[in-house]
This record gives C-alpha cells, structure tokens and sequence, in this order.
C-alpha cells in the first residue's frame, strides 16, 4: 500500500498520546488512546561481551530492569514500554538477544500479574549489514543472522520488532560531509527507500508469524549523525534540519510495507509518520540527555504517544541506578502530559512544548506540528519517493526560509548561505531518479552494490 | 600570474579551476615549490582559520582539501620529493565489535586535508590487523574509534596489542562519545580528541609537528 493523503491533516489535531489507529500491545498496554507512557531504554556500562562475562551481563540486565519496575511502580506509572536495542553481539549471536529478551519479559509478565502494571517489550535488532562494505542487503550470512534474530527475540518474548536500518548510509556518510544535495537525495531518496521496503516485508513476515507487532524504523543513523554533527559545529544547521525532513519518506515506506507502530524514539521523523498514517510514534527529547544534546527538547513531545530517554548506562549516580534516575524523569514528564490529557488541556500544552523551542533552532521548527503536516502533505503529494524526498526538503527549506523572512527564526549568515546552497541543490535535481544515478555514478557508484537495490 | 588567484581557487574549493591555475603559472616560470608554498599551503591555512572561525563547516574543508589535491598532482611530478612529504602515517579504524564510521571517517579525511597520509581500515577491526598494518606502513600513529561503552575493552585490547608487538614505537590516540581523557590515560595511549579538530591537533604532536 502507498499513502496518498493525511490521516491528520489539520496539525491542531496532531497532539500526544491521541493516534487516530491506537495499538494495543505486550500485558495491557494500550497506546495513542488518550495517554502517553514512557519508553526506558538501558544499556550496559564498559564491559567485553564475552562468554565469561555473560552471566554478568544477563545479571546487569535483570538488575537493571528491577530497578525501573520499582520505580515505575512507587509512582503509579499507568503504563510502561521498555526497549531492549541490542548490542552488536547481541544480534550476531541470536541466542544472547533472546536470552536477555526472555529475562525481560519475565520480568514485565510478573509485575503485570503482581500489581496490573501494564507494559510491553521492544526488541531492537541490530543492522549487521553494513559490517560489509559496499553492504550485501538482500542475502548472505549478515541477513540470515539478523533474520534468525528476529525471530528468536519475537519467539522469546519481544512483543514490538523494530530496526534503525542502514541501506543507503553507505552513500549518505560520504555525501553529507561533502554537504552534497544530489548525493543526499541519491542515499535518502532512491537507495534507503527501496531497501526499507525489502527489508520490513520480511520483519512484518517474522512479527505475523510469532504474534510480535512490526514497530517501525529510524532513520537515526542519516538524520541524527546530521544533528550530531551540526550539534558539534560541523555541519551547519539548516542541512541537518533538512536532512531531516528528507529522512521521512525513507521511514514512511516502513508503513507502507508491513509495519504499525509504534515508530522508533529516535525517529525525529515521528510527527510527520503520525499525521500520514495515524500510527503511534515514540519520541525522545529533554530527557534524552543522558544519551545525546540536541537543539529540540520540549517540541520533540509535541506529538509522542511513547517518551523516551534514548539509552542510558547502567551506572550508579547519588539518587540510584541511572536507569532509575532518567525512567522516574520519563514519568514525570509523561505525568504532566497525561494531566493536560485528563482536564482537556493538551492542546495547550502541546502549544508550550512548541513555542518554546521552535524558533531557537531550524531543526527544531522542522518536527513542529505545522511543519509537520506542511511536510507530509508534500510527501503525500508526490508520486515517487525519489519526488517524496525532494518535495519533503523544499518544503523544509521553504519553511526555514519563511520563518527567517518573518523575522522569527534567527540564522547566522554562514547558515544562510548554507541554505541558499541547499535550495539550488534542490532546485537543480534531475526530474527523475535514472538520471541522478547517472550523474552521480562517478562520485558514488563505488559505493553501494545495486543488486542489493534491485537494480 | 598573481598567486593570490591561486590560493583563493584553494579556499573557495574550486579543484577544475585550481588545476588550470597551477598549470598556467607554471607556463608562465613560477616554480613548482613558490607555487605549493606561497599559494596552496597558504590558502590551506586560511582554510583552517575559517573553520576555526566557524565560517566553514566540513564540506567546505574537505572542498578545498580535494582542489589542493588535484594541484599536487601537476605539481608533484616536478617537485623534490622532501618538498611534499606528508606530515605522518596514521593507521585509523573502529575498534573490534563496534561497526560505528563516519566519526572515524570524519578525523581520516580531516587528517588527509591537513597532510597526514591515511590508512583506513574500516570498522570492527582486530587489534592484530592495527598491529600488522603498522608493522607493514611504518606508520607513527594509531587512531582508535569507539561509539559503545561495550567496545572500550577493544580499545584496550588493541593498545596492549601495539605496545606487545615489539620494536615500533606508534602513537596512540583515541576517541568516540564514551572515551575520556583518564580513560586514555589508563589504558596507556598517548592521547585522547574529544573531536575532529583536536584529532588533527592531536596527530601534529605526536608526530612533533
């Protein structure tokens, strides 16, 4: 299926914890049904992942686990996902995710029967393809260990399969140092598309199969890099905020091909998959902190049906485990939401969330709600996802360009030649994706296997 | 012909023009080593200056990098060879475990842009294929690249690796989000760059330039 119109097409209805297709899941949870509910996502701290230290690990995950339940259940959190994203060895020896999967669920399917805690299980799945370079997407021993992954996580327990998916990152890396626009929409525009497509037919394959739900994707690996690296001051401002715009039709194709929701937290993108397919997304802001900064906080929740802290450590801090410490904030954060939820009032709220950051960062402003319908309507109204992801940076550029007119956003010079030079880059692409390709070959044909794209 | 044409095709990043430049000023009696001097080497480093400005971003340097490359290559046949030697080897991977790129990526071409010959060996790389690549290229430094917090006994690993592996004397520096200074320190490597620009930095000491 393909979408050609806006499940939410008026962004004063675009507003979290309401999805116009709310997802029931895991013991009890249901989402996008008038609440919002923290994501908690934990990770180890330094530690060799061996067969020695395996039983140590398993240790650190059922620890760190307990200790989020116990939070969870001192402030009557209504609802609770957590996220298991593995570590490479994790995937490349399926057994290891599946343990630690079952050990988590475990846990969860005790404290729903214990005290009624509803929650469900993420299990996030490592792309091992690009270990490869270029990358062999469609087969080989990468492909069937991810496969063999899948399945055994969905098997032991993981109730949401999701993936931050890779193909096309090969040419993206090379073309976003080189800020250049055609290489970008080369990676974003014909390559990811076409790989998100093959790949989530077969995870939603895998979740029908076991009765695991097929969530959704990120582009975290395309667009965030670009955030990370214009956080750093490396890369101007406004390319990552359009690199951002341009990472939602590559994300989009996950729902036209099998997946539901809810979308993955660091898929900034989120807002945008939201209005176009009603779908619940999860998001990850201001309490994401102990992962990554970032320029958009409070706008990030505008839309969430799930909020996030994106990884944490599990290290000890004054209050308690890390894990702990950023889950109660999740809570907290989620509390007020749930109460502007309850009086009517999330609109207003939503308004706060927005107005507070949208107009101190152009990537900030792109993940509004109005940018982001202005967005997916673009997206929507193009035939192609080549055209998708064209249409998907115009009109962020557009919107950058209109708030910088009206003396609402304040760009530097350096980021406003930036984005004249983004606007002529989109304005001299080809109509169609054959002839990027063909004008592109010489600076990135070397760097992607076209049997691996269909081609 | 007015070098200051030259060196301003270096910073505007513009390699088709740069290379016409520098063959017509060789037509016209300007040698090869007044050319690298006075205009490419110089361009290159108001280049720097810019980015430490925060007038230029990465593309802008890695432009004007490949316009000072395509230079050398009309010039280098006619230049001694001690006229345009790098500044140093530097071996560069992601450690073993960790498939993480493009900030590795980022400091490789970076150090490539300011003179440094670069060996890159990818990611999730063994600490005895850092060991025989140096054995091999004589490189005078290492370059370490870790994402995970689970990938930092890798790095340890490949700094006892180089250090066990005999009579080379390499250089290691490290970084990547969860690498500090005190954990630099205590694995024993020479240096810790919390960013791109302080890796280059990093490699011109310790190769003492």
């Amino acid at each position: 299926m393909r979408y050609h119109s806006l499940t939410i097409p008026d962004p004063q209805d675009l507003v979290f914890g309401r999805a116009p297709l709310p997802l029931a899941c895991g013991f009890g949870l249901e989402l996008g049904a008038g609440a919002v509910f923290p994501e908690v996502n934990f990770t180890l701290p330094p530690i060799a992942i061996t067969d020695a230290t395996w039983p140590d690990i398993l240790a650190q995950y059922r620890e760190m686990t307990e200790g989020v339940l116990l939070r969870a259940q001192a402030l009557q959190v209504p609802g609770i996902v957590l996220e298991f994203e593995h570590l490479p060895p994790m995937t490349s020896r399926p057994q290891w995710g599946a343990e630690i999967t079952a050990i988590l669920c475990q846990l969860l399917e005790q404290a729903h029967e214990a005290t009624g805690l509803p929650s469900a299980l993420r299990a996030t799945i490592v792309d091992l393809r690009h270990e490869r370079r270029p990358p062999q997407l469609r087969d080989g021993p990468l492909w069937e260990t991810m496969r063999r992954s899948f399945a055994d996580c969905a098997r032991a327990g993981g109730h949401i399969l999701s993936i931050e998916s890779v193909g096309g990152k090969e040419v993206f890396d090379e073309a976003l140092l080189r800020g250049d626009v055609r290489g970008l929409v080369l990676a974003l525009g014909v390559l990811a598309p076409r790989d998100m497509a093959w790949l989530w037919q077969r995870i939603a394959e895998i979740a029908e199969a076991s009765g695991a739900i097929a969530g959704g994707d990120s582009a975290c690996g395309f667009a965030n890099t670009a955030m990370q690296l214009a956080g750093q001051r490396l890369l101007p401002e406004v390319l990552a905020a359009v690199v951002r715009a341009m990472s939602a039709p590559r994300s989009l194709v996950a729902f036209e091909n099998g997946a539901v929701g809810p979308s993955k937290d660091c898929a900034y993108e989120g807002p945008v998959i939201k209005a176009i397919t009603g779908r619940t997304i999860s998001m990850e802001g201001k309490s994401a902190t102990c992962a990554h900064f970032s320029p958009l906080g409070n706008v990030a929740a505008a839309a969430c049906d799930l909020w996030s802290n994106e990884s944490v450590q599990n290290v000890r801090l004054l209050s308690g485990s890390a894990p702990q410490a950023f889950a109660e904030s999740l809570i907290y954060d989620c509390r007020l939401m749930n109460e502007a939820l309850r009086r009517g009032q999330e609109r207003w709220l939503r308004d706060l969330l927005v107005d507070s950051d949208q107009y101190q960062s152009p990537q900030a402003l792109v993940i509004s709600p109005q940018a982001s319908v202005a967005i997916a309507k673009a997206i929507v109204a193009a035939p192609t996802d080549y055209q998708r992801c064209i249409a998907a940076a115009q009109t962020a550029a557009g919107l950058i360009r209109e708030a910088v007119e009206q003396g609402k956003l304040r760009l530097s010079p350096v980021e406003t030649r930036w984005l004249g030079r983004i606007e002529s880059g989109l304005a001299g692409l080809p109509s169609d994706e054959g002839k990027l390709l063909e004008e592109t070959a010489a600076e990135y044909a070397n760097l992607f296997d076209r049997a691996s794209y269909g081609m | 012909m007015d070098l200051t044409t030259i060196k301003q095709a270096v910073i505007e990043g513009d390699d088709k023009q740069l290379a016409n430049l520098t063959r017509r000023a060789l037509d016209e009696g300007t040698s090869a080593e007044t050319i690298l001097n006075d205009a490419l080497i110089v361009g290159m480093g108001e280049v720097g200056e810019l980015f430490e400005q925060g007038e230029y971003f990465v593309p802008e340097l890695l432009l004007s990098a490949r316009a000072m490359q395509s230079a050398m290559e009309v010039l280098r046949p006619l230049l001694s060879a001690s006229s345009y030697e790098p500044l140093g080897k530097v071996v560069m991977g992601t450690v073993q475990g960790d498939l993480h790129d493009i900030g590795k990526k980022l400091v490789a071409m970076m150090l490539e842009g300011s003179g440094f010959e670069v060996i890159d060996l990818g990611t999730d790389v063994a600490p005895e294929r850092f060991v025989e690549t140096v054995e091999e290229s004589g490189a005078q430094v290492v370059g370490l690249s870790a994402l995970l917090t689970t990938t930092l006994p890798a790095m340890e690993a490949t700094v006892s690796a180089l250090r066990e592996a005999g009579p080379v004397k390499v250089k290691v520096m490290i970084g990547g989000a969860p690498v500090t200074s005190a954990f630099a320190s205590s694995i024993g490597a020479d240096g810790y760059a919390p960013d791109a620009s302080s890796a280059v930095a990093l490699a011109r000491r310790l190769v003492g330039k």
